[in-house]
């Protein structure tokens, strides 16, 4: 400590004393608050060859006289974050550089205090992108909403829909459908239940039972009123059974042990994939396939796709799974927010080509419009 | 207003959650987390409302005398018995009953059914490659490529297999990859949308 003072004495006396220049201390920006950072420039900072490697860090309050050490950083790292402010209070910051040969250079910060903030900033283009996407979204459903028909190209996938129940009707089979593994929260599950309420008006009026094994209880209890719903829609709220649409397990290879079990045992003709699926996936429609069911897969978990690819007759791919509400209820407004997706493609897709460009041909600060902060 | 509640409930929620991811204000932190809670809290309810249907349905079929597969709902109800009996009155704990049952019974049967996704691969990968027209003889050379490619043999017959492989995989298959996930994410944002604003309730139980 009394070499500390020593080498602070004399750099006092031998060295030009530069307070604030150089070095700056602000309430470090886009966070939640208490935290105060403190810059130094090294170009800035007039070393006369001390070779400086390191700055200790200190800070006191406006109304203290003694310093606090509260950190050392790296000469090169030139910020340093003080995450321990308080809210409110001023701040004053020491920083002494230290250079090999024990020698120090002394700059103070002018006072700051630290707060929170209302809005990131560096998140300016995500909302950007958002209000842009909202606003297309929003138009079309408005030109929908206004009459304008818009055209939805076929989708095997959910063409075939019809044609597995009709089978499932001809053979006196059921047919079976999972939601995967995907809990309420998740936009696919979502997605599912609108597929499930398409099906299960199908099924009502054929007259076959739709088996519903699940393995999240609140999936089971919505799954339970969307059938409900659909078979009474359908005026055959009697032929509802409460008892194919049910729980088995929260486990991933039990559930998918459970789901085999049913096929086998119980033969549907049909089998329908909706929702989010994991490892089970293959099991399942491997399963699916050595009994002769036809089955239709959809799900927005990429990697699982190749697996009901090989396995399934029909797979509704990426956005077309999400497609589903619109396409089987025929509902302009979600026909509209449809047109809206493929216009925002076309727009995702001009960014990708005019990204391409930009750094083939080196303007790279192209890319830092779409960094995230 | 039964019907309506819901759709308030899930505008507001909506909205919130999409601001929470510009506003770093620590009120908005702590709401943000505070609903993190209640999801947490209504996973752990419906978990008992889970075990409550799981013993109604079987019990429901166990006690028709000439159900089918009665056998099975049998074995589930006495398998949930034995773990409530274990677990209540002889602890959780090292060396338990109820470890005992979870480590030698419950853990085996899922490693069980993991292991026979390999098989499942196999034949589903046989399939999948026959080559049955010119874009199964295209897949089925890919994809020999990148087997070959990942493994040792692959380097050792030329290291041009293993560059092939990682070629394939970060440019045609990733580009391939990419459409699917910007697609997915423009039916999420929509979908969402749809959600906030009343114009999806399908999982409301009507349309």
């Amino acid at each position: 400590m009394k070499t500390l003072i020593l080498v602070i004495i004399i750099t006092f006396l031998l060295l030009p004393i530069c307070a604030f220049g150089g070095v700056s201390a602000i309430d470090t920006p886009n966070d939640d608050g208490e935290s105060i950072t403190i810059i130094w420039n090294p170009d800035s900072i007039p070393s006369n060859n001390l070779k400086l490697t390191r700055v200790k860090i200190e800070r006191r309050t406006s109304s203290e006289s003694g310093w606090e050490e509260i950190g050392v950083a790296p000469f090169s790292q030139r910020t340093f974050i003080d995450d321990a402010a308080d809210d409110g209070i001023d701040y004053v910051y020491r920083l002494l550089f230290t250079g090999e040969n024990g020698k120090a250079l002394i700059y103070r910060t002018e006072a700051v205090h630290s707060s929170a903030q209302i809005f990131n900033t560096k998140r300016i283009n995500v909302l950007i992108g958002i209000i842009i996407c909202i606003f297309v979204l929003l138009y079309y459903i408005y030109r929908s909403q206004k009459g304008r028909q818009f055209y939805v190209r076929p989708i095997p996938g959910l063409q075939a829909v019809e044609e597995a129940v009709g089978r499932a009707t001809e053979l006196g089979k059921p047919v079976l459908y999972s939601a995967g593994r995907g809990n309420m929260q998740r936009v696919a599950t979502i997605a599912s239940m609108t597929v499930l309420s398409s099906v299960a008006e199908k099924t009502a009026e054929y007259n076959i039972p739709l088996i519903f094994p699940n393995n999240d209880a609140v999936v089971t209890a919505v799954a339970q009123e969307v059938v409900y719903d659909a078979y009474a829609k359908t005026g055959h709220p009697d032929r509802y059974k409460e008892d194919d649409i049910f729980y088995l397990t929260d486990s991933q290879f039990g559930y998918a042990a459970a789901v085999d079990g049913i096929m086998l045992r119980r033969k549907p003709a049909t089998n329908l994939f909706m929702g989010t699926f994991e490892a089970e996936s293959l099991i399942l429609a491997e399963t699916g396939n050595s009994i002769g069911a036809i089955q239709i897969a959809g799900t927005d978990s990429t990697i699982q796709l190749s697996f009901f690819i090989v396995a399934c007759d029909y797979v509704l791919i990426g956005e077309e799974y999400f497609a589903a509400s619109g396409y089987l209820s025929q509902d302009p407004m979600i026909l509209g927010s449809l047109k809206g997706q493929d216009m925002l493609k076309v727009v995702v897709g001009v960014l990708i080509l005019l990204g391409a460009l930009a750094v083939t041909f080196g303007f790279t600060g192209f890319l830092d419009i779409f960094s995230i902060g | 207003m039964l019907r309506k509640l819901p759709l308030y409930i899930c505008f507001v929620f909506g909205t919130f959650m999409l601001a929470q991811f510009f506003i770093p204000h620590p009120v908005s932190t702590a709401l943000y987390k505070m609903v993190l809670d209640w999801v947490q809290i209504i996973y752990a309810l419906s978990l008992l409302v889970g075990a409550a249907m799981l013993i109604k349905h079987h019990t429901l079929i166990a006690s028709k005398p000439v159900a089918k597969d009665r056998q099975y709902s049998l074995i589930v109800l006495f398998g949930i018995f034995i773990m409530i009996i274990t677990g209540l009155f002889f602890g959780r704990g090292n060396k338990t009953v109820f470890l005992w049952i979870f480590n030698n019974i419950q853990a085996p049967m899922q490693a069980t059914m993991f292991s026979l996704l390999s098989f499942f691969v196999a034949s589903a990968a046989y399939r999948g490659f026959r080559a049955r027209n010119a874009q199964s003889v295209f897949l089925l050379g890919a994809a020999i490529i990148v087997m070959l490619g990942k493994v040792p043999i692959g380097d050792m017959i030329t290291p041009y297999i293993p560059q092939s492989a990682d070629w394939l995989l970060n440019v045609p298959s990733m580009a391939a990859r990419r459409g699917i996930y910007i697609g997915i994410a423009l039916g999420t944002i929509a979908t969402s949308l749809r959600v906030i604003l009343g114009i999806e309730r399908t999982y409301l139980g009507g349309k």
